[in-house]
C-alpha cells in the first residue's frame, strides 16, 4: 500500500474537562476515499478539526504528509495541503467567481497590481477541472447551493489539495447534482488526493467509499473496508443499537380532506397553480430538484409568501392566509428547512422555544405560566428524546439533530390538523432521523396530516403515501406508494411525463 | 447564573467599588440631598434607557430621543402656559412622544428602512425643526401649578421615584412574564423564526418605537418641571447616554439578550462615575473621557464572554 498521506495517533481531546475524543486513531492514503462516519457528537467534527488546525491537539500525534504536527493551526495545515469543505460554502457573495478563487489562492504584496488576464484564465481552467463550464465573470450570490460547492471544490483543487476533507457536501444538493459531485471526486482520487468524506446519508457511503471509519461517543471503533460492510451492520456500529425498520411505515386508515388547495399561485417565489388535497392520517410526500419550488410552496401555504391566486381550503373551508399567524389559526404547522434561519431561535432556551408558537396555551391573559411552560417543554423532550442538560438550555449550544427536534417540538406543541415538514432529517444524525420518521407514522396515526419535503428519494419513498413531485413552481405528477418508484420520480422532477403515466 | 448574569454582576460590582471607595474618601456623597440630586439628574436617562432596552432587544437602534426629548418638554410648556392643567400637559407630551416614535417604528417596520438611517434622519430633522419654530427662544414664565408639577419641591422627588420605580417593575417584568415580552426577545434574535412562529414582528417593532417616544415624552416633563425655564436644546447627547446605559448593563447591541436590571445598573454606573470624580477631586472634564472608557470595557467584557460562550457552544454541539 501507499505510504499514508494523513496518521492520526490515539488521539485525545477534552473540551472543559469532558472527553470528545478519547484515543482516536486514524489513517489516510493517497487516493482513497475515507469515510468518517457517527451520530452527531461522536467526535466527528472535533477530529476534523484537529486536522485543519481549528481545534488544538490534545494528546496524541498528528503526522500529515510525513511531517509530525505537533502545533497544528490553519496555516500549517493548509500548507500541507489540508482542505475542508463544509456544507455550507465559506464564499463572498457579492464577489465573481474569479476573484473567490483567486483571493484564497494569490499571495504576495498586498500593492501587487492584479492580471486579471490570469486570474480569469486559472479560474475557468479550476472550474473545468471540478467539471463545471460556469463563467467566471458571474457573482457568487447568483449561484446556486451547488454550484456554490463547485466552487468550494475548484478552489480545493487550486490550493492543490493532498487531503481534502468534505464535511455533509451533499446535504444541499439534489441526487442527480451529488451523482455529479462523485464524478468529481473520483477525478480527485485518481491523482492521488486522499478524501475524507462525512455524510449521514449512507447509501452514499457505499456507493464512494473505500474504506470506512466509524466514532462512537469519542471513540474510534475500527476502519472497514466498505465492501465488507452491509448498511444494517454499519447502522449497528453507529448507534451501538440495531435499528429494525430503517423506514417505520404503517399503513394508516385515512380521513376526511384536511387540507386542499386550488390553483395556487405565486408569482414572487414562482409557483403556479398548484392543486392537491391531503388527508388525515396521510403522509404526502413533495419532491422535486432544489428550485422547482418545493419550499416555496411551503412558504406560500404558511403565508410566509402569501399566495397572489388560488384557494386554500382546510376541511372544507376556505381560509385565508396572509400570515404565519392565519396560518396558524387555521392549524397549519411548519417545520422549516433551514433550522438556523427560520426554525429555533438560538438564543432563547428550550422551554421558550417550545411555547414561541402557541403561547396562547400555556398563559393567562397575556401572562406566560412558568410552570405550564416547563411542563410542556419536559413533555417534548421525553417524548423526542431530545438530549440536553435542561429544559432551560439554550438552544443554540444543541446539536444540529436536537435543534431539529426542538423545531418540531415547537409545532407539536402548536397542536396543529396539517403539519408541513421541509427537510424533516436533513443533517440529523440515523438515531435521530429514525426517531422522526416513527414520530410522523405516530402522528399520522393520531389523525395528523402531514406534507413532507425531501430531497432525498428513499425518504420520500419509504415515508409517504403519496407523492407530489414539482418541476418549475409547477405540480409535474403525483404518484401513489404502490406506483412510485425512483426512475418515474426523477422523470418527473426533470419535466418528463413518464411513459403511460397520465400527469 | 454567573453566566447569564454576568455583565450585571460586572457592573453590580464595579458600583459596589466606585460606592466603597466615595464613602470611605468622600462620605457627604451620601447624603440624602446629594442622592436626590443625582436622581433627578439621572431620571431622564433611566425612563428613556427602558424604552431603549427594547429598541435594543428587537435588533434595533433609536438615536433620535434626545430631539424627542426636546421637542416633548418645548410643547409641554406651551401647553401649560395656555392654561391647561399640568396633568393633562403631561399626557399630552407622552402623546407627542408616542407619535414620533410611531412615525420611526413606522419607517422601519413598514416602509422597511434600517433603524439607524431613520432615526439619524428625524434627530435632525426634529432638532433643526424645533430649533426653526423657537428661534432659539426658551420657554419661560411657566404658570406656578407647573412647578414641581404641582407637588411641593419636598415631595416631588418620592412621587417620581415611585413612577419610576414601578415603571421598572413593569417593564422588567412584563419582558420576561408576557407572551408580548417573549415576542421582543425572539424578534431580536431572530426576525424570521419568529416571524415564522406567528409573531407580527413588523406591528411590534412599530409598538416598540411608539412606546418609547411615549417614555421620551414622560422623562421630558418630568424634567421640565424642576426648573423656571424650559431650554429649547435640551436632551442634547441624550441618545449616546441612554444608549450606553444600555449596553453597559449586559443588553447585546444586535438584539435578543439583555434585561431591565441591567439596564438599571448601567444607569446607576453611569449617573455615579460623573459626580464622583467631583468628589474625588478630579476635574469635571474627565466624566466624557471616562464614560467612553467604561462603554469600552462593557463592550470588550461582553465580546469575550460571548466569544468564551461560542467556544463553549461549538464544543456542546459537538457532544450532546
Amino acid at each position: 500500500m501507499a505510504t499514508p498521506l494523513l496518521i492520526a495517533e490515539k488521539i485525545t481531546k477534552s473540551f472543559d474537562g469532558v472527553r470528545a475524543l478519547k484515543g482516536v486513531s486514524f489513517e489516510l492514503i493517497a487516493g482513497e476515499v475515507h469515510a468518517l462516519v457517527g451520530e452527531n457528537g461522536a467526535g466527528k467534527s472535533t477530529l476534523i478539526k484537529i486536522m485543519t488546525g481549528a481545534v488544538e491537539l490534545g494528546t496524541g500525534t498528528l503526522v500529515i504528509t510525513g511531517r509530525s504536527v505537533r502545533d497544528n493551526n490553519p496555516n500549517v495545515a493548509r500548507s500541507l495541503g489540508v482542505v475542508a469543505i463544509y456544507q455550507q460554502p465559506s464564499l463572498f457573495p457579492h464577489l465573481t467567481l474569479t476573484e473567490n478563487i483567486a483571493l484564497s489562492l494569490e499571495t504576495g504584496s498586498p500593492w501587487r497590481s492584479i492580471d486579471w488576464k490570469a486570474r480569469h484564465e486559472r479560474a475557468q481552467a479550476l472550474l473545468k477541472r471540478a467539471g463545471s463550464s460556469m463563467d467566471p465573470d458571474r457573482l457568487v450570490r447568483t449561484l446556486s447551493m451547488p454550484e456554490q460547492q463547485v466552487v468550494q471544490i475548484a478552489k480545493a483543487i487550486g490550493a492543490d489539495a493532498k487531503i481534502l476533507i468534505m464535511d455533509e457536501p451533499t446535504s444541499a444538493l439534489t441526487e442527480r447534482e451529488t451523482d455529479s459531485l462523485f464524478k468529481v471526486i473520483a477525478e480527485l482520487k485518481s491523482h492521488g488526493v486522499g478524501i475524507i468524506y462525512i455524510s449521514h446519508r449512507l447509501e452514499e457511503i457505499f456507493a464512494i467509499a473505500d474504506r470506512v471509519t466509524v466514532l462512537r461517543d469519542g471513540e474510534a471503533l475500527g476502519t472497514w473496508n466498505a465492501n465488507e460492510l452491509d448498511r444494517g451492520g454499519l447502522i449497528h456500529l453507529m448507534v451501538g443499537r440495531p435499528i429494525t425498520a430503517v423506514y417505520p411505515k404503517r399503513q394508516v386508515k385515512h380521513g376526511e380532506i384536511a387540507l386542499e388547495v386550488r390553483s395556487l399561485s405565486n408569482r414572487a417565489s414562482g409557483v403556479s397553480s398548484v392543486s392537491f388535497a391531503v388527508r388525515k392520517g396521510e403522509i404526502l410526500g413533495v419532491a422535486g430538484l432544489v428550485g422547482s419550488g418545493r419550499t416555496q410552496l411551503a412558504e406560500t401555504l404558511f403565508g410566509i409568501t402569501p399566495a397572489d391566486s388560488g384557494e386554500i381550503l382546510v376541511g372544507t373551508e376556505q381560509v385565508r392566509v396572509a400570515t404565519s399567524a392565519d396560518a396558524i389559526r387555521s392549524g397549519i404547522g411548519y417545520v422549516p428547512e433551514d433550522r438556523r434561519q427560520h426554525g429555533v431561535v438560538l438564543e432563547m432556551p428550550i422551554t421558550a422555544n417550545t411555547s414561541l408558537a402557541n403561547l396562547k396555551a400555556i398563559s393567562h391573559r397575556g401572562i406566560v405560566n412558568r410552570g405550564a411552560e416547563g411542563r410542556l417543554a419536559q413533555k417534548y423532550i421525553a417524548q423526542l428524546r431530545i438530549k440536553a442538560p435542561s429544559a432551560h438550555t439554550i438552544v443554540g449550544m444543541l446539536s444540529g439533530g436536537n435543534q431539529q427536534k426542538v423545531a418540531l417540538s415547537r409545532w407539536l406543541a402548536a397542536e396543529p390538523k396539517i403539519l408541513i415538514l421541509d427537510e424533516p432529517t436533513q443533517g440529523v444524525d440515523i438515531g435521530s432521523k429514525s426517531e422522526i420518521h416513527s414520530l410522523m407514522v405516530d402522528l399520522a396515526e393520531q389523525g395528523m396530516a402531514i406534507i413532507m419535503i425531501s430531497s432525498e428519494l428513499l425518504e420520500i419513498l419509504g415515508m409517504s403515501d403519496r407523492i407530489i413531485v414539482m418541476h418549475g413552481g409547477s405540480v409535474s405528477g403525483i404518484l401513489s406508494r404502490e406506483e412510485a418508484t425512483q426512475k418515474k420520480i426523477l422523470a418527473l422532477s426533470l419535466g418528463h411525463a413518464p411513459a403511460g403515466d397520465k400527469v | 447564573m454567573m453566566k447569564r448574569f454576568g455583565q450585571e454582576i460586572s457592573v453590580a460590582i464595579a458600583i459596589a467599588i466606585l460606592s466603597g471607595v466615595l464613602a470611605f474618601v468622600a462620605p457627604s456623597y451620601f447624603s440624602p440631598e446629594n442622592l436626590t440630586d443625582l436622581f433627578l439628574a439621572n431620571l431622564p436617562v433611566l425612563i428613556v434607557a427602558l424604552g431603549m432596552t427594547m429598541v435594543i432587544l428587537t435588533g434595533q437602534i433609536d438615536v433620535s430621543v434626545g430631539s424627542i426629548f426636546a421637542i416633548c418638554g418645548i410643547a409641554a410648556g406651551v401647553i401649560a402656559k395656555s392654561g391647561i392643567p399640568a396633568l393633562i400637559a403631561c399626557l399630552a407630551a407622552c402623546a407627542i412622544g408616542a407619535a414620533m416614535g410611531a412615525l420611526n417604528g413606522a419607517l422601519v417596520a413598514y416602509v422597511r428602512i434600517p433603524s439607524i438611517v431613520v432615526t439619524l434622519a428625524t434627530m435632525v430633522a426634529l432638532r433643526d425643526g424645533l430649533r426653526w419654530a423657537t428661534q432659539g427662544a426658551w420657554v419661560a414664565d411657566l404658570p406656578p401649578s407647573f412647578q414641581w408639577l404641582g407637588l411641593t419641591q419636598a415631595i416631588f422627588p418620592l412621587v417620581v421615584f415611585l413612577i419610576a420605580a414601578t415603571l421598572v417593575m413593569l417593564v422588567g417584568w412584563g419582558l420576561n412574564n408576557l407572551a408580548a415580552g417573549r415576542a421582543v426577545y425572539a424578534t431580536g434574535s431572530n426576525t424570521e423564526a419568529a416571524r415564522v412562529a406567528g409573531i407580527n414582528t413588523s406591528r411590534l417593532i412599530f409598538l416598540v418605537f411608539a412606546f418609547t417616544g411615549a417614555l421620551v415624552g414622560l422623562a421630558a416633563i418630568l424634567n421640565s418641571v424642576r426648573f423656571n425655564q424650559i431650554p429649547s436644546n435640551s436632551g442634547l447627547g441624550l441618545e449616546l447616554k441612554v444608549i450606553a446605559a444600555v449596553v453597559i448593563g449586559g443588553t447585546a447591541i444586535t438584539g435578543g439578550r439583555g434585561s431591565i436590571a441591567g439596564t438599571v445598573l448601567g444607569v446607576v454606573l453611569l449617573g455615579t462615575i460623573g459626580p464622583a470624580l467631583t468628589f474625588l477631586g478630579f476635574s469635571a472634564y474627565w466624566e466624557k473621557a471616562l464614560q467612553g472608557g467604561i462603554i469600552l470595557a462593557a463592550i470588550t467584557i461582553d465580546a469575550l464572554r460571548a466569544r468564551a460562550a461560542n467556544q463553549g457552544a461549538g464544543f456542546a454541539a459537538s457532544r450532546v
